[in-house]
C-alpha cells in the first residue's frame, strides 16, 4: 500500500464520489477521433441526435457544430450515420 | 402491555406485509409478481387504484428491473420497498448485490419458494439463502403477525444513517403468506410516527456545503462508480462494518416496538422458547417454529427438557445471542429448509456448528432437511427428531450427521 492509499475508514461510503458524472472527462479512452470536413457538412445534425455521450454539440454563438473531445470516445456512430460522409475517423495520435 | 389500542383484522401474510408497507408510507414500490408473493403486487396496485396511497408504483418487465428501480428510488432519498419469491429473487441476484454495495435501504418482502427445476411454486428456504453472503439484513418471521411487524420495523432498520443497508423480511410461502390469520392492525398514522421521515448522514460535497447523503442535482454526487483492485476490498470492508452496528439498531427498534404495541420476538435476534433448563434442542428459522413449539410443549408434559430455538436474525449472525440461547443443550438439531447439495448439510446447519465450536460447550449437532418443495412438517416427524436427540444425548454417538426428514426412503 502506498502512503496515499486510504483505509476503508477515511473513505466515502459505497465509493461515492462527490461530484457529478459529467466533472469526469472520459475522452481519454478513444482510439479513433472524428474530424469533420466542413466544407462538405450540410449543419443537419444527425450526427448531434446520434452520438450515445452528448459530445457533438450545436454552439448557438458559432451557428455550428462542435466536437467536445473531453467526452467523445471514438466510437465512430457520426462518421457512419453521416449521409454526406463528411466526418472521417482519424488515429488518436498519428500523423 | 400495548401502549396503543390496536385493531384486529382478518389478513394472510402477503396482505399484512403490502398493509405494513402502505402504513409506513413507501415512496416508491417497484415489484413483479410471482407466486407467493403475488398478493403483496396485488393488494399494493389495489392502494394505488383506490387512491389509498401517493406511493408511485412501477409495473416492470421483470424483478431484475423491478430491484434496480427500488435501489435507484433509494438512492434519491425515497423510502423504497419491493417483494419477491423464488425465480424472481434469483433474477434480481445481481441487483441484490448492488443495492448492498450502494448501501440503498430498500426493504424487500421475500416469499420463500422452492427453487427449479422441477418447477415447485412451495415453501422452501433455498431461494433467501442463495442471497445470504450479498450483504443483506435477513429478517425471518414465524407467522403473519410477525411479518406485519418486521416489515414495518424493517424500514427503522435499514434506513437508520449508521446502518443504510437493505433489509430482507422472509414469510414462508402459503404456510404465511396464504394463510389468514387475526392480525393486530397498528393506526396508520401510529406507523408513520414510528417509521418516521427518512433521515440521512450528512457530508459535504465538493464545493464544501454539508449536505444530506443522497443524489440531488442541486448537490450532485456520482453512485455506482468503478472499483480498481486498490479500493474494491475497502469498500467491501465498509460494508461488515455497518452490518456490525446492526444489532445495536435492530434491538432498539424491536424494544421501541415492543413497547408500543406489546409485541416481541425473543430479544428481535433469536426467539428460544422452553431452553432455560433444557437439553435436547432444535434449532430453526420461520413457521415451522409454531410447530415446534407445540411438540415442545407435549414433550415438556412428559417430562422430556425440550426446548427450541428460532433465529429471526439470519443477517447478521447473533453468534453469542445463539451461544447463549443453547448453553446447556446435550444435543442439537438444526432443522434446514434449503439443501447445500453435497455440502454436508443445510446452510443453517453449517452456521449454527460454526457457531459453537470453538466454545466451552462441546454439543452433539445433526441436520435435518425437511420440508423441501412445501413438503409437510407434521409435529409427528419432529416428534421423532427429538426422540433421536435424546437418544444422542443418552449415547454420545451422533449416527447420522445429515439426514432427510420427511423423504421417502
Amino acid at each position: 500500500m502506498t502512503a496515499q492509499q486510504k483505509s476503508w475508514k477515511e473513505i466515502s461510503p459505497a465509493g461515492v464520489c462527490w461530484k457529478p458524472a459529467s466533472d469526469y472527462q472520459t475522452g481519454d479512452w478513444r482510439t479513433f477521433r472524428p474530424v469533420r470536413d466542413p466544407k462538405k457538412c450540410t449543419k443537419c445534425l444527425l450526427c448531434h441526435m446520434v452520438c450515445p455521450d452528448a459530445a457533438i454539440k450545436w454552439s448557438k454563438e458559432n451557428q455550428d457544430l462542435e466536437f467536445d473531445y473531453n467526452y467523445c470516445k471514438g466510437c465512430g456512430i457520426c462518421a457512419n450515420e453521416c449521409a454526406l460522409k463528411a466526418i472521417k475517423m482519424i488515429v488518436e495520435g498519428g500523423e | 402491555m400495548a401502549k396503543i389500542e390496536q385493531k384486529v383484522l382478518p389478513l394472510n401474510g402477503d396482505e399484512a406485509v403490502a398493509l405494513a408497507a402502505k402504513q409506513s408510507d413507501v415512496d416508491v414500490v417497484a415489484a413483479y409478481p410471482i407466486t407467493p408473493q403475488t398478493i403483496i403486487v396485488e393488494k399494493f396496485s389495489e392502494y394505488v387504484a383506490n387512491g389509498e396511497v401517493d406511493t408511485e408504483f412501477v409495473c416492470t418487465e421483470s424483478e431484475h428491473s423491478a430491484l434496480t428501480a427500488s435501489l435507484t428510488a433509494a438512492l434519491t432519498g425515497a423510502r423504497a420497498f419491493t417483494a419477491t419469491a423464488s425465480a424472481g429473487l434469483a433474477l434480481m441476484h445481481e441487483i441484490v448485490y448492488v443495492t448492498a454495495g450502494c448501501r440503498a435501504p430498500v426493504v424487500m418482502a421475500v416469499t420463500n419458494r422452492a427453487l427449479s427445476a422441477p418447477i415447485n411454486i412451495h415453501c422452501d428456504h433455498s431461494d433467501a439463502m442463495a442471497e445470504r453472503d450479498s450483504g443483506w439484513i435477513q429478517i425471518w418471521a414465524e407467522n403473519a403477525q410477525e411479518t406485519y411487524d418486521s416489515v414495518i420495523q424493517a424500514f427503522r432498520i435499514a434506513e437508520h444513517p449508521d446502518l443504510l443497508t437493505p433489509v430482507m423480511v422472509n414469510l414462508d410461502g402459503f404456510f404465511l403468506s396464504h394463510t389468514l390469520e387475526k392480525i393486530q392492525v397498528l393506526p396508520d398514522e401510529e406507523v408513520r410516527r414510528f417509521v418516521g421521515i427518512r433521515q440521512f448522514p450528512l457530508v459535504t460535497d465538493t464545493e464544501g456545503n454539508t449536505v444530506p447523503f443522497k443524489l440531488d442535482p442541486n448537490h450532485p454526487l456520482t453512485v455506482g462508480p468503478l472499483d480498481m483492485p486498490d479500493y474494491y476490498f475497502e469498500h467491501k470492508r465498509q460494508q461488515e462494518d455497518a452490518m456490525h452496528r446492526a444489532p445495536k439498531i435492530i434491538r432498539e427498534v424491536h424494544d421501541e416496538y415492543a413497547e408500543l404495541t406489546g409485541r416481541s420476538y425473543g430479544n428481535g435476534f433469536v426467539d428460544s422458547y422452553r431452553l432455560e433448563d433444557a437439553e435436547i434442542a432444535t434449532v430453526c428459522l420461520g413457521s415451522v417454529a409454531g410447530t415446534t413449539k407445540t411438540v415442545v410443549d407435549q414433550l415438556r408434559k412428559q417430562g422430556v427438557k425440550a426446548g427450541v430455538l428460532r433465529i429471526r436474525a439470519f443477517r447478521p449472525m447473533p453468534i453469542e445471542d445463539i451461544q447463549k440461547a443453547l448453553t446447556g443443550a446435550k444435543a442439537i438439531a438444526v432443522m434446514d429448509r434449503s439443501n447445500s447439495v453435497g455440502g454436508n448439510g443445510g446452510p443453517l446447519f453449517h452456521e449454527i456448528r460454526h457457531t459453537l465450536y470453538g466454545t466451552e460447550m462441546h454439543p452433539h449437532i445433526a441436520d435435518y432437511i425437511y420440508g423441501l418443495g412445501g413438503r409437510d412438517m407434521p409435529p409427528r416427524i419432529i416428534q421423532s427428531i427429538y426422540k433421536e436427540l435424546d437418544d444422542i444425548s443418552k449415547t454420545g454417538r451422533v449416527k447420522r450427521l445429515v439426514q432427510f426428514a420427511g423423504v421417502r426412503d
